[in-house]
């Protein structure tokens, strides 16, 4: 049961020895995927980057899911309805809208890229538009965006980790890190989109077993979901010591309805934008495995939903989470860790540490595989070498994927994690300024390339200003504090429209609009200009390829 | 490029059980759950009402997926095709 020492204090080495076991286990398998279902080489990046394009439901189920629900979406929402209540729970609502409305653009997106040989969103939007400079924007915002996403992956692999004991300061912190993440690195670059996509199979496995033991055994002890819902409304009641209001409710308030409305369709809209869950879709077999996903996926969801009640079950338990002795603050990631570590037996605790263990790797080796192919394919090829073949591009590949997966191991350590989760919400907001040139151009080309990249420039340069202006009462940090943009200060120009309103809105949302209004006019103008609007390699008929066709481009071909 | 087999599916193909995808979108007006009561198992009605659309979300993805299925997607024009060559066929 609950150890005499406190949590993150000391080596806990139950969990540590079940932890470090299963890491082992899995590190193998990731290298021995590279045999799995592999074709004769694995040097094309249709083999190394989506695994032969050819998975089937189960494993594009697992692969999928393994890439959308993180270690930061099973540390972070429940730290954020341990810290915030109600709004916590907008991850539930995101991931239930997400499947309805990506599931006709998934489908077009996978055909077109399979005809056409595309392997980021970027070569979609180069074939589409004729546009190198357009499909860099959209590579650069991909990979920009994704790095804090790796970055956060790590931070939900710390928090386990220094609840285990490993919590020292300086470099020698983040040394269990740096090990587990050399051993990410060195399987991925080996085995590619296959690692992550045999290891997911672990990592959802013990997701499941520990949520479902979490959920029902947790509150029996704790004396049931309607206590613990009275305890946490009481607990979120008190005053917040910075700012002397409440620090958060276990329902909506006036205020902030708005925020989770657009926080939740924002969030949903974004997440096929991000490359990797793209690669997810593009490495499946066809599209009716893409459709069956889009209805079993949301098992997560449920899942997801579950754990962030965890949030108020640690309020209830009276958790503390640990101070990060690398940065001398708080971790409000440790909430769950250290939930389990006081309230589970060392042992169980180990397998569920391992779980937010494994489940950080598995996205962060997809995550760094698709950051590497956009490297590899809209810039690489287009700017450095016309000529790469495909072999050339796999090991370009291989080698990004490296050097991002260092990139993100250097944030963590140079960089207090607090600052990456500020990153990783700009991320967020960048992301989602690619849903004109990406999503819409699936269904018309109506709108003008220049008024995309105006667009896509207003959008960017207003959604970063507006999350800058936002500050962090209980940090004190002026500026990225939050996502959360009361109306009062929306400012058009120094124009404000909603004055003295308190209503809180997603500012990603809000850039969107000013982004899709100012690509709206540029097109009108650079259409009755008559400005080229570029050339499109697709036709008609490459929006709905499906698996059997006959006339479908081999996978591996040269291009 | 050409190559591609004459009389294939081409542009935008609308299906009226299409509009089904909308239906979960009804989760976001959240005035109409934002309430404590009634609680079911001690979840407040906020919480269990939003686990309930989970599957509003699957039923709808489900009915959208069954009813296109292996249907030719084009009407109005002759269909030269048998359904399951057609863009949402089966197999």
């Amino acid at each position: 049961m609950a150890l005499a020492q406190a949590p993150g204090s000391g080596l806990q080495w139950v969990e540590l020895s079940v932890f470090v076991l299963l890491f082992l286990v899995v590190s193998v398998m990731g290298f021995v995927a590279s045999r799995w279902r592999a074709a004769a080489s694995l040097d094309h990046l249709d083999e190394w980057g989506l695994g032969g394009r050819k998975f089937g439901s189960w494993i594009t189920w697992f692969l999928v899911g393994g890439d959308l629900y993180t270690a930061y979406t099973f540390v972070a929402v429940p730290a954020l309805v341990f810290g915030a209540g109600a709004l916590g729970f907008y991850a539930l609502p995101y991931t239930v809208i997400l499947y309805p409305i990506v599931f006709l653009p998934a489908l077009r997106m996978w055909s077109v890229s399979r005809s056409r040989g595309y392997v980021t969103p970027a070569d979609f939007v180069r074939g589409r538009y004729g546009s190198p400079t357009l499909a860099l924007l959209i590579a650069i915002t991909g990979i920009v965006a994704t790095m804090p996403y790796i970055a956060l992956q790590l931070v939900g692999l710390e928090a386990v980790l220094r609840t285990m004991g490993l919590n020292g300061g300086g470099i020698a912190g983040h040394l269990p890190l740096l090990i587990a993440f050399l051993v990410l690195a060195l399987y991925t670059y080996q085995s590619g989109l296959r690692a992550p996509a045999l290891i997911a199979f672990v990592k959802d496995g013990l997701i499941y077993i520990v949520i479902l033991v979490a959920v029902f055994y947790l509150p029996s002890k704790l004396g049931g979901w309607s206590h613990i819902f009275d305890t946490s409304a009481q607990a979120l009641s008190q005053p917040n010591p910075n700012t002397g209001k409440p620090k958060g409710s276990i329902l909506l308030t006036g205020t902030n309805q708005l925020q989770y409305i657009t926080l939740a369709l924002g969030s949903a809209l974004a997440l096929f934008l991000y490359p990797h869950s793209l690669t997810g879709v593009l490495a499946s077999r066809g599209r009716n495995v893409i459709k069956r996903n889009m209805i079993a996926l949301p098992a997560y969801s449920l899942l997801l939903g579950l754990l962030a009640l965890l949030g108020y079950v640690a309020l209830t338990a009276g958790v503390k989470p640990i101070t990060n002795a690398a940065t001398g603050n708080a971790d409000s990631n440790t909430v769950v860790p250290v939930l389990f570590d006081t309230q589970f037996p060392s042992w169980f605790a180990g397998i569920a540490f391992a779980a937010i263990g494994v489940g950080a790797l598995v996205p962060a080796a997809i995550m760094s595989i698709a950051a590497a192919n956009l490297w590899t394919r809209n810039i690489y090829k287009e700017y450095l070498k016309r000529d790469a073949t495909p072999s050339q591009e796999a090991k370009q590949a291989k080698i990004a994927s490296l050097v991002v997966k260092f990139g993100a191991v250097a944030f963590i350590l140079f960089i207090d994690p607090q600052f990456s989760i500020d990153l990783q919400l700009i991320g967020g907001v960048l992301i989602l300024q690619t849903l004109p040139a990406v999503a819409i151009a699936l269904y018309t080309r109506w709108f003008h390339r220049l008024g995309l990249i105006a667009g896509w420039a207003v959008g960017m340069a207003w959604g970063i200003a507006m999350l800058y202006s936002i500050p962090n009462p209980n940090t004190k940090r002026a500026h990225f504090g939050g996502s959360a943009l009361p109306l009062k200060d929306l400012s058009i120009f120094g124009w404000h429209p909603f004055p003295g309103s308190m209503v809180q809105i997603y500012p990603g949302f809000v850039a969107l609009i000013a982004n899709l209004v100012v690509a709206v006019i540029v097109t009108v103008i650079a259409r009755s200009l008559k400005i080229f609007n570029g050339t499109d390699d697709t036709e008609g008929t490459d929006y709905h390829a499906d698996e059997h066709d006959k006339d479908l481009r081999p996978i591996g071909a040269a291009h | 490029m050409s190559g591609k087999a004459a009389g294939k599916v081409t542009g935008l193909q609308i299906s009226p059980w299409n509009l089904i995808l909308l239906l979960p979108l009804l989760m976001l007006v959240t005035p109409w759950f934002n309430f404590d009561k009634p609680r079911v198992l001690g979840l407040p009605f906020f919480y269990w009402y939003q686990f309930l659309f989970v599957f509003v979300g699957v039923v709808s993805v489900a009915v959208v997926y069954v009813m296109t299925k292996g249907k030719p997607v084009v009407t109005g024009k002759p269909d030269r095709l048998a359904a399951e060559e057609l863009d949402e066929g089966e197999k």
